[in-house]
């Protein structure tokens, strides 16, 4: 209340009061990639206040995989970050590992690293696609896409799945893969540069996409470190925290890659981040495919390593083991355990308490899309609104992780 | 040898019906015509959820382009759709906001379902999943797979054209499709 | 197993009464704590100079395989130092109340509801305590171990075919 002196009257009140006009930005809603509400309470153009709702995928993950033995889990994983699934997928069999205590062959891990980095190429042009797309530039995703079909093309050649892959097995991988799968993958080495040039040349120093990104929804360091982010938000906000650096995994520690790091924290940070992410991980598939060592493609764990198809068909002992694994009738050490993998948003965790049982006592998804969301309420406070599309959008929020 | 046998012939855009034609008049029936023209120019509302979106967004790039279809403009708007593609689990919190937005759609209308979760509840035999979109709109056509390829979805796509092409103009007043609305509850 | 005398020996000094229990488990220290002086320890691990706790990696719930308690387990990480620990703290199950992190970490706001939603767990002080991903109007915590998994109302689900 500011008490106003006019020539006219004295001590005259003028209330200063503000209406806001209420905006439900609802679960169904173009530009939300996912199904999350945001009530905002606008003044005009600028947003004051944002209040989300999320729920609206929950599918109850935890829950299920109480009820689902220890081979019967990475369906589930699958549908966590459904943009980059593999990652998923090899974390849940790094903390089965780890639980049983395994040890992997090298040649085992370097494919490993193979897969999740061509998911994670295939998660950020997702992300810097449609974050161009939200600008208005449409021609990028559809130029960008395109390269996405030939990841597809080598996840099919492997495991025979798109999307949500269920690659590989807990202990390694079924067998070797074909001539035609590494093929694909070297004209995939050799091809990806030229289009992802292409993609960079159309938005990375374009003024109209500048102008529209940078200064838009940015966070400080403290601030993201307290709201926990991980993955290509916090490291676009200064902090160059990378579990694959910090927390080796699956000889991480044997190849060079820079980790890239923003200043501000802003959007057009974000979509950098992500733009040095996907050369840095063709880096590192050539110099997996380089280093690649001899060796099995497994660990030696005959009671979680389902034993090859021609066996099963073929030999009674091998049909016996393979129906006892993949119906949990293996014996499984009591303990807990977190693992955590780099995912396409950052720190993927794993907390699994087993207690001897076929299925796990308590499993539980550290999901950075769910943690790191939280603070888009204090992101868009005093921004204009078509800006808080494009921080929602930057950060790359994926409903499955979000709810689980 | 090969060049004799492609036949070359003239591709269709859209096949005409059947009809009387003459020198400057073309009679057929106005439901053919009209199933002609709703054939070729669904709009669809993507209802993406979770990763049959994905293939979805996949179905709508360059490479599987739905595009060619007729459904090159996506309206995000019920009001302006004429097919509400819902692909993804549909949990039982977004169960009345998906009838919402059907009850918000104009006659005439068509429902696809995409994906084992939308058809059927999928994997997630759970309490916060509702199992299968059917309890609570009607569908039209399904597409099984998890996610499904955009072939698949492409399939879908051509054979709610079908539907629409073949739809006599009075199925939408009609006794039956009244009750069958009224039976999930909707007027 | 070094880091987990360096904790534990300062732990020691100033909650030696509450420590249940101190043991490495795999690759993790792990410490259970009496329910009363969680907050109090997770400040102290917050803002001592050498240890700095200053990242919630998670926090999550669990009910123990007795069904009568339920637990919240922190996972913390000091990054410069590449420190991580979980701690763990239990409570029966009819009175379950434990104090909010949210005041150290603004990260534990939707984890902590996300414990509520699942758990029935209260924390005292939050800020916000709703149910976060289930339906407003559900009055069951749904990951305790006497609630199905399945939907019961549902009617057309032939189950003599499957053994359940």
């Amino acid at each position: 209340m500011n008490k106003k002196e006019t020539p006219y009257s004295i001590n005259q009140e003028v209330i200063e009061e503000k209406e806001y006009s209420t905006l439900n930005l609802g679960p169904t809603h173009p530009a939300t990639h996912g199904i999350f509400q945001n009530v905002l309470k606008m003044d005009g153009e600028i947003i004051h206040e944002a209040t989300p709702t999320i729920g609206y995928i929950h599918r109850a993950f935890e829950k299920l995989a109480e009820r689902r033995p220890y081979a019967q889990i990475t369906p589930i994983t699958d549908r966590l970050n459904y943009c980059s699934s593999p990652i998923n997928n090899m974390g849940w069999y790094m903390t089965v590992e780890k639980l049983l205590g395994a040890k992997i062959p090298k040649r085992a891990e370097y494919h490993r690293v193979i897969i999740m980095e061509l998911s994670r190429i295939a998660d950020h042009i997702i992300c810097n696609s449609v974050i161009g797309v939200d600008t208005g530039a449409m021609t990028g995703f559809l130029y960008i896409f395109q390269w996405r079909e030939k990841i597809y093309e080598i996840f099919e050649e492997i495991c025979g799945a798109r999307l949500t892959t269920n690659i590989g097995r807990i202990g390694g991988f079924d067998k070797e893969w074909s001539k035609k799968t590494w093929d694909l993958i070297d004209t995939f080495l050799k091809e990806y540069p030229k289009g992802l040039k292409e993609f960079s040349n159309l938005l990375e120093r374009n003024k109209i996409f500048m102008d529209r990104t940078v200064n838009c929804g940015p966070i400080s360091a403290e601030m993201a470190l307290s709201y926990s982010f991980v993955g290509p938000n916090l490291r676009a906000a200064g902090i160059d925290y990378d579990v694959r650096v910090m927390n080796p995994y699956s000889s991480y520690e044997d190849f060079e890659f820079t980790v890239p790091v923003g200043t501000q924290g802003d959007t057009y940070d974000r979509f950098m981040v992500r733009q040095h992410e996907m050369w840095q991980s063709l880096s590192i598939i050539e110099q997996a495919i380089k280093k690649m060592p001899e060796g099995p493609m497994h660990a030696d764990l005959p009671d979680f390593f389902l034993p090859p198809k021609e066996q099963v068909y073929n030999n009674m002992e091998a049909l016996i083991y393979h129906f006892k694994i993949v119906m949990g009738e293996t014996d499984i050490p009591k303990g807990e355990v977190y693992h955590c993998v780099e995912g396409g948003n950052g720190e993927l965790g794993f907390y699994l308490i087993s207690d001897g049982g076929r299925t796990p006592f308590r499993l539980h998804f550290r999901r950075p899309c769910f943690i790191y969301y939280q603070a888009y309420p204090e992101m868009v406070k005093g921004i204009m609104l078509s800006d808080a599309i494009l921080t929602m959008s930057s950060m790359n929020v994926i409903a499955g992780e979000l709810d689980a | 040898m090969a060049k004799e046998i492609i036949k070359r012939t003239k591709p269709e855009i859209a096949k005409m019906p059947e009809g009387l034609e003459g020198p400057g008049f073309f009679a057929t029936k106005l439901e053919d015509v009209v199933g002609m023209a709703r054939k070729n120019s669904l709009w669809p509302l993507p209802f993406a959820t979770s990763c049959c979106g994905i293939e979805f967004m996949a179905t709508m790039a360059s490479h599987y382009d739905l595009g060619r279809f007729g459904s090159e403009r996506l309206s995000f708007s019920p009001r302006q759709a004429d097919m509400l593609m819902v692909m993804g689990t549909i949990a039982k919190k977004m169960g009345p906001t998906l009838r919402q937005v059907y009850e918000q759609m104009a006659e005439p209308r068509w429902v696809l379902s995409v994906g084992a979760c939308a058809s059927s509840g999928g994997i997630f035999d759970t309490y916060s999943v509702l199992q299968g979109i059917d309890k609570i709109i009607p569908v039209d056509v399904y597409v099984p797979g998890c996610p499904p390829r955009p072939e698949q979805i492409l399939e879908g796509v051509l054979k709610i054209q079908e539907m629409a092409q073949n739809e006599s103009f009075r199925r939408r007043n009609s006794d039956e499709y009244k009750k069958l609305l009224n039976s999930y509850g909707i007027e | 197993m070094e880091l987990l005398e360096i904790v534990n020996t300062k732990l020691q000094e100033h909650f030696a009464a509450d420590i249940e229990s101190a043991e490495m488990l795999y690759d993790y220290p792990v410490f259970t704590i009496q329910k009363d002086k969680i907050h109090e320890v997770l400040k102290f691990l917050k803002e001592d100079e050498t240890l700095n706790f200053h990242f919630l990696t998670d926090l999550c719930g669990m009910q123990t395989a007795d069904e009568k308690q339920l637990g919240v387990i922190y996972h913390l990480h000091n990054m410069p130092k590449n420190y991580r620990i979980r701690l763990k703290t239990f409570f029966d199950i009819s009175k379950p109340e434990v104090a909010t992190a949210t005041d150290l970490w603004p990260a534990a706001n939707w984890m902590e509801r996300e414990t509520y939603d699942f758990f029935g767990v209260r924390f005292k002080g939050h800020p916000n305590l709703k149910r976060i991903l289930n339906v407003d109007e559900m009055d069951i915590f749904p990951m305790r171990k006497e609630y199905p998994l399945e939907d019961q109302t549902r009617d057309d689900k032939n189950d003599s075919m499957f053994g359940r």
